[in-house]
């Protein structure tokens, strides 16, 4: 295939001695929107914390196999997992933005982190991230607040734009619409078709809907194995597999 | 008429038990105002401000103690605060399972040890410790400074400071730790979601969304330390009067309780038990006055900041 950004090969994980995902091999295009589907503990949250090594972070967590991110393997050794977490930033299921500091402060964060001050750079891409993440014109005033005084929706999209601060290559969702209203999770949503101009974007979803409004690819995966990959026209019009049809049916989930 | 409900009983009883605590520090405090008029007659603000403790003249002033205190406490948190920290940050964020449990209990342990053993200790070994380690040195090379002058005995504020450094650990660790296993974990995880490394999410996120609880933990400590008495007043040397006024970080000298502790019993005169009683009111009153200030301060800290209320 062609533009792969980030791919599993033969990804196994565990917890513990609860193996969580087997063998996984999955591409994820660049500049697409791939949406992996699932019911509840399946796998789906694990897979995409392999991506940008989160999963080592729990203290049971074991895996095997590569990542590849632009063919590089992210597990090599050499590879600092704070880099490639710059590089795949993540969005989680329940906003959260950081409760000590100002809405700014959120946003720049990661960049503080990498040694930048408070300069006119600084404030520009606060400016810019918070523009990308639809969230500048609602909070450009208020950008002293703390980050948790605004709406459930809004913190969201403050989420998506620390995250976007870091300029990343690819952004991961777990499901980032599941804790937020529908009027909310469509802002979302259009933002997320926004974003893939941009970067890769990798989003787990429970919502059917969801899935097949946003997305370019969809996996559907089960009890830690990758059952069906493909375009998600192809998924949900015509899915191969049994399960898959059964699923997005809604027989069970 | 009320009636007599059981729940207005209830109701009656919990309001009077509440209220004997405020009564018990009233009364505490109106006995030492009563019991100290006396030598707040005689030696007027003089008894805050002089230094000497004499009976002959007779002259008492306890700022010699109110020093003592205030050096003892803020070397005990000094050194105590970050060995603390360091403790409770080990445990939550580093410690492997298996040794978690058995090392907070530990630090836990060191609070049952009843502080006149800590006192014992001090005289039989951290005092040479300190004197051979750090006084000796320090003074040998150092001695022209005001802070490290003086013949060095072992005895004095420092050795003070550091047991109690050593006695305040178990408090301010343990409260700490519960203030950072309470910080949830989606914080941790945003801040490593944007490259944070484990130190910087410690510095940068957990104590400072934890810092209000931290913030109390420490103030714990150093209640602890301030009115802290027997051990102090094995291993400070309880030098009196204007001996006692520190000069040097290795001289003897005295806080407000082991002045209390070392005369109160012997004194001979009225007056004299007076200005004991007298020490007892202003140790109250820094208490108070530390208590009240950390309050008023964590308020405001928080309302500038915003979040992180627990
Ligand atoms: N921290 C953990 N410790 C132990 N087991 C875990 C942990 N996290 C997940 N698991 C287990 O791993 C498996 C996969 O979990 P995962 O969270 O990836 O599922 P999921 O597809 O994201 O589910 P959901 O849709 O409910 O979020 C589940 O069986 C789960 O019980
Ligand atoms: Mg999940």
């Amino acid at each position: 295939m062609d533009n792969i950004k980030i791919q599993s090969v033969n990804l196994n994980a565990w917890f513990g001695t609860k193996q969580a995902l087997k063998d996984i091999n999955l591409s994820i295009k660049a500049n697409a929107i791939t949406a992996i589907i699932g019911p509840s503990g399946c796998g789906k949250s694990t897979f995409i914390r392999t991506l940008n090594r989160m999963h080592e972070l729990t203290p049971t967590a074991k895996m095997s196999g590569q990542i590849l991110l632009d063919s590089q393997n992210i597990y090599d050794p050499i590879v600092d997992p704070v880099m490639i977490r710059r590089r795949v930033g993540m969005v989680f299921q329940k906003p959260n933005p950081f409760p000590t500091m100002s809405i700014y402060d959120n946003v720049a964060a990661g960049l503080k982190l990498t040694g930048a001050r408070k300069d006119k750079n600084l404030d520009e891409v606060v400016k810019y991230s918070l523009q990308q993440a639809t969230l500048w014109d609602e909070v450009k005033d208020d950008l002293k607040k703390p980050g948790t005084s605004i709406s459930g929706g809004q913190q969201q999209r403050l989420c998506i734009a620390r995250a976007i601060a870091l300029q990343p290559e690819v952004i991961l969702m777990d499901e980032p619409t599941s804790a937020l209203d529908p009027i909310a999770s469509a802002k979302i949503e259009r933002l997320v078709v926004e974003l893939k101009k941009n970067y890769t974007v990798a989003i787990v979803t429970h919502n059917m809907q969801q899935a097949s409004r946003v997305s370019d690819y969809t996996a559907f995966m089960y009890l830690g194995n990758l059952i069906e990959f493909g375009s998600t026209k192809d998924i949900f019009e015509s899915p191969k597999n049994q399960l898959t049809e059964r699923y997005i049916t809604g027989e069970f989930g | 008429m009320i009636k007599l409900t059981g729940d207005n009983i209830f109701k009656v009883l919990v309001a009077v038990i509440a209220a004997s605590a405020i009564v018990i520090l009233l009364l505490n405090t109106y006995v030492l105002i009563t019991g100290s008029a006396n030598v707040f007659a005689t030696s007027g603000f003089g008894f805050i401000s002089g230094r000497n403790w004499n009976f002959d003249i007779p002259s008492f002033g306890v700022l010699p103690a109110i020093l003592g205190t205030l050096i003892t406490s803020g070397i005990a948190l000094l050194v105590g605060v970050p060995l603390s920290l360091g403790i409770a940050i080990f445990i939550v964020e580093m410690a492997p399972r298996a040794i978690r449990v058995p090392f907070s209990y530990l630090v836990e342990m060191l609070a049952a040890v009843p502080s006149v053993i800590y006192g014992l200790w001090g005289m039989l070994v951290l005092r040479f410790w300190v004197l051979d380690y750090i006084e000796t040195p320090l003074n040998t090379h150092l001695g022209w400074f005001p802070l490290f002058s003086g013949t060095p005995t072992g005895y004095g504020f420092l050795t003070a400071g550091l047991i109690l450094a050593i006695m305040i650990i178990p408090t301010v660790a343990s409260v700490s730790r519960e203030v950072i296993s309470a910080v949830p974990n989606s914080i941790r995880e945003a801040a490593y979601g944007i490259g944070a490394t484990k130190w910087e999410v410690i510095r940068h996120w957990v104590l400072s969304y934890g810092r209000s609880g931290i913030f109390g933990a420490i103030i714990l400590g150093l209640g602890r330390a301030i009115g802290e008495t027997m051990a102090v007043t094995m291993v400070i040397g309880n030098a009196s009067g204007a001996s006692g006024m520190p000069v040097s970080l290795f001289q003897t000298g005295q806080t407000l309780p082991s002045l209390i502790a070392g005369g109160f019993f012997d004194s001979q005169t009225a007056l004299l038990s007076s200005a004991y009683i007298g020490a007892g009111l202003v140790l109250l009153a820094i208490s108070l006055l530390i208590n009240v200030a950390a309050h008023v301060m964590m308020t405001r800290v928080l309302k500038v900041k915003g979040g992180a209320v627990e």
